[in-house]
């Protein structure tokens, strides 16, 4: 039911979310932000199940930022990936996560996203989407994604997508959330 | 639809002379939904061994890493590499272990030993070795693999016609399987080395 998609620009990557929250036929916000930063160069965005959602993107922001104060250096974007990818894992078997992620970070002068999904799949994407809308916006990176996008290419696809949806999703979601990320750090847009 | 069929994938791996060769598609799916076309299934061990993973992707992912762990110990312990049918065995252990809640994966061991005798090993999910001499498959278009392999295999094929081959057999018949292709990686291991090499198919 939510909708995270994003994509990989020339230097930097972009991550969009709806921001409503609901459950069955009731909604109980519109503006929930479901892109939260794990650091000054990362942003995950999430859809699922609301309370394994906020839970699990809780317990990494705050491991990443152990591991920050422990070694005095921070996670490169697929080091974050793997180990977000080995905590899925490891749950799986026990008490799964329902959680599918989207880990958009810049290090290293590139920009890089990695998908989730709730089986603890990992793959390195240069877009990628979640859920029902991911039925109808892969066809939309499919066709207008290129590589080196500038910025304002880049939000223009994202326009393009909420359209999109708009037009032919079933769910109105009438708020979305749009965050880039990009060697100045991340950016609300 | 089956978990061993819900991200979708194929590997093939064939014995030539003095050489073997391992390939595996590209594509990583959620059903009928394709994410990644970039997601090898097919992961080096050592030079001279490597290892087909197929199923689910998540039990790829994390038998890769568990097997990738347990070699480098066995490195540090025996101070050698591990040896193809002994690095089977191993395999087959750890998937036993999980007998009733299984790894959801049908790995493919593809090595030369130590004298450079080729060998190949395809297993179930639950371990159960099958030793071969000419080929193993294993994935969603297995009845494919097979057909292929069975019409176009001959013994004693040199590096260059073992790789026709083991190409020609994976794109013809992931080309007729909606869960697997776009695209395929093909590795031939010799004694002098292992060449790879990545190929384009029919993208979709």
């Amino acid at each position: 039911m939510d909708s995270v998609f994003g994509l990989v620009g020339k230097d930097f990557v972009i991550l969009a979310a709806d921001a409503t929250s609901s459950r069955s036929i009731l909604v109980f916000q519109h503006d929930l932000d479901k892109i939260v930063s794990l650091d000054a160069h990362k942003i995950i965005a999430s859809s699922g199940v609301a309370a394994d959602s906020s839970n699990f993107l809780e317990f990494i922001q705050r491991n990443l930022k152990l591991y920050e104060f422990d070694n005095d250096s921070k996670l490169t974007t697929n080091a974050t990936a793997n180990y977000i990818r080995n905590e899925l894992a490891i749950a799986l078997r026990k008490g799964p996560y329902q959680v599918n992620l989207l880990l958009g970070g810049y290090d290293n002068n590139e920009p890089s996203l990695y998908f989730l999904d709730y089986l603890a799949a990992l793959t390195k994407v240069r877009f990628g989407a979640h859920g029902h809308a991911s039925n109808f916006i892969l066809s939309v990176f499919d066709r207008e994604w290129k590589e080196n996008l500038t910025t304002d290419e880049a939000i223009d696809i994202i326009h393009k997508c909420i359209n999109e949806l708009k037009t032919r999703f079933l769910i109105s979601q009438p708020k979305f959330i749009v965050k880039l990320v990009n060697k100045d750090g991340t950016k609300v847009i | 639809m089956s978990i061993l069929q819900y991200n979708g994938g194929a590997v093939i791996a064939m014995k030539g002379l003095n050489c073997v060769g391992i390939c595996s598609d590209l594509r990583l799916g959620l059903q009928q939904q394709t994410v990644a076309m970039n997601f090898k299934k097919v992961f080096q061990i050592t030079d001279k061994l490597y290892v087909g993973l197929t199923g689910l992707a998540t039990d790829v992912l994390s038998l890769e890493h568990l097997l990738n762990f347990r070699c480098k110990l066995y490195k540090l312990k025996e101070n050698r590499e591990i040896s193809p049918k002994a690095f089977g065995a191993m395999l087959s252990s750890l998937l036993y272990e999980k007998r009733f809640g299984p790894w959801f994966s049908e790995p493919v061991v593809c090595g030369l030993d130590a004298n450079n005798n080729a060998f190949l090993s395809g297993m179930d999910l639950i371990g159960a070795p099958v030793f071969s001499d000419d080929f193993t498959v294993a994935g969603t278009c297995t009845q494919n693999l097979h057909g292929m392999c069975e019409a176009l295999y001959r013994p004693n094929m040199d590096p260059e016609e073992l790789f026709e081959v083991l190409s020609q057999c994976l794109l013809s018949a992931v080309d007729r399987d909606a869960l697997s292709g776009w695209g395929a990686v093909v590795h031939i291991i010799t004694p002098e080395g292992t060449i790879t090499r990545t190929l384009k198919c029919r993208q979709d």
